[in-house]
């Protein structure tokens, strides 16, 4: 197993993997989305179920993978389109920041 | 005197396995030291590289512990704690000739895929210019050109490479650095062609940025950043209609 512990690696890593995430997520969107044509009270029992404490955190996982993803990808656009070559680690830690400050604006908003 | 266990990769392309081997535990040796010990007081026959030995040749890289490195600039306590074995394999991603060295002709290859040779803009033929292009020290371009241009050539980088594995043609870090390097010699003339050949499926595009190579290089370039700039080029060029 080759050494990959750098931290542009593990942001290379925590981009893709939300992506993944996300996408495997999207399914279940449409779907919630699609309650809506079996009319307003369909639509709206989902939501009631949506209150619980579980989907809750789970709602929160997603918020912390949408701003991992954007953080990520808007450094490698950065990189390259800018050319901004300097401080990478410092960008990928921003990055993580920045879905963790996300994260807990979330947390703070709940209930 | 404290010993050290080295365990290093014996076999050619079909096949081999580990064998260890035990040298004295010096204050300062480097890795190409031990190696070297091993094979002038037990193992006659054990293949390696080197030439230099003091990090200008590039050859000598290998992997140390999992990751790539010139093994004559690395001190073995920077990579193995004391009572902590070394552990050598020849450089990932390249055919094995045998024990640790490897066929570094697929990687050079690549260079030549990748238009790697200055090609002057007022003798297509490759022949000397009659006349020295002016390109002042200080310049933007030039600066742009220096970046790169200080790469051995010892293949750590295309061995860190993930996109490489993944994709034995991919034209790899080294490789695509000194395609932007040229790039950016404001004397080429040969810009169109090479930036055609460092598009292609296995060209600068296959790159994922997790920069590896330039975590990985030994002489502190950033071919990332490299791969960054040509993707950059061939996006506006493209935008613009500059690609014929």
């Amino acid at each position: 197993m080759p050494d990959r512990r750098h931290p542009t690696y593990l942001a290379f890593l925590a981009h893709r993997l939300s992506g993944l995430a996300l996408a495997l997520f999207l399914p279940l969107h449409f779907w919630a989305l699609g309650q809506a044509l079996q009319g307003e009270a369909a639509l709206e029992g989902f939501l009631r179920w949506t209150d619980h404490g579980l989907f809750k955190l789970a709602e929160w996982g997603l918020v912390v993978l949408l701003a991992l993803h954007l953080a990520g990808g808007l450094r490698v656009m950065a990189l390259e389109f800018l050319g901004w070559r300097a401080r990478q680690k410092d960008m990928a830690a921003l990055g993580a920041g920045f879905a963790l400050a996300v994260g807990l604006l979330f947390l703070l908003n709940v209930g | 005197m404290d010993r050290l266990t080295v365990r290093i990769w014996r076999g050619d392309a079909a096949g081999g396995a580990f064998a260890a081997y035990e040298v004295a535990a010096r204050e300062n040796q480097t890795v190409l030291d031990v190696v070297s010990e091993i094979q002038r007081e037990q193992e006659p026959a054990l293949a390696y590289r080197f030439a230099c030995r003091v990090g200008m040749c590039g050859s000598c890289a290998m992997e140390v512990n999992g990751r790539a490195r010139w093994t004559c600039r690395t001190h073995v306590r920077r990579v193995a704690r004391p009572g902590e074995a070394l552990t050598l394999r020849p450089l990932p991603h390249l055919p094995v000739i045998r024990d640790l060295a490897t066929d570094m002709a697929p990687f050079f290859d690549k260079w030549a895929r990748a238009m790697g040779s200055f090609q002057p803009k007022d003798a297509p033929d490759g022949a000397v210019p009659e006349d020295f292009a002016v390109v002042p020290p200080g310049s933007k371009a030039r600066r742009e050109a220096d970046a790169g241009i200080e790469c051995i050539g010892c293949g750590v980088c295309h061995a860190s490479c993930d996109v490489v594995a993944w994709n034995p043609d991919y034209l790899g870090p080294a490789a695509l650095n000194r395609a932007w390097t040229l790039v950016n010699d404001v004397r080429d003339g040969a810009q169109a062609a090479r930036l055609a050949a460092v598009s292609g499926d296995a060209g600068c595009h296959s790159c994922h940025s997790t920069q590896s190579c330039t975590e990985r290089c030994p002489k502190g370039l950033d071919p990332s950043s490299a791969i960054a700039g040509l993707k950059r080029r061939l996006f506006w060029d493209a935008l613009l209609g500059r690609r014929g």
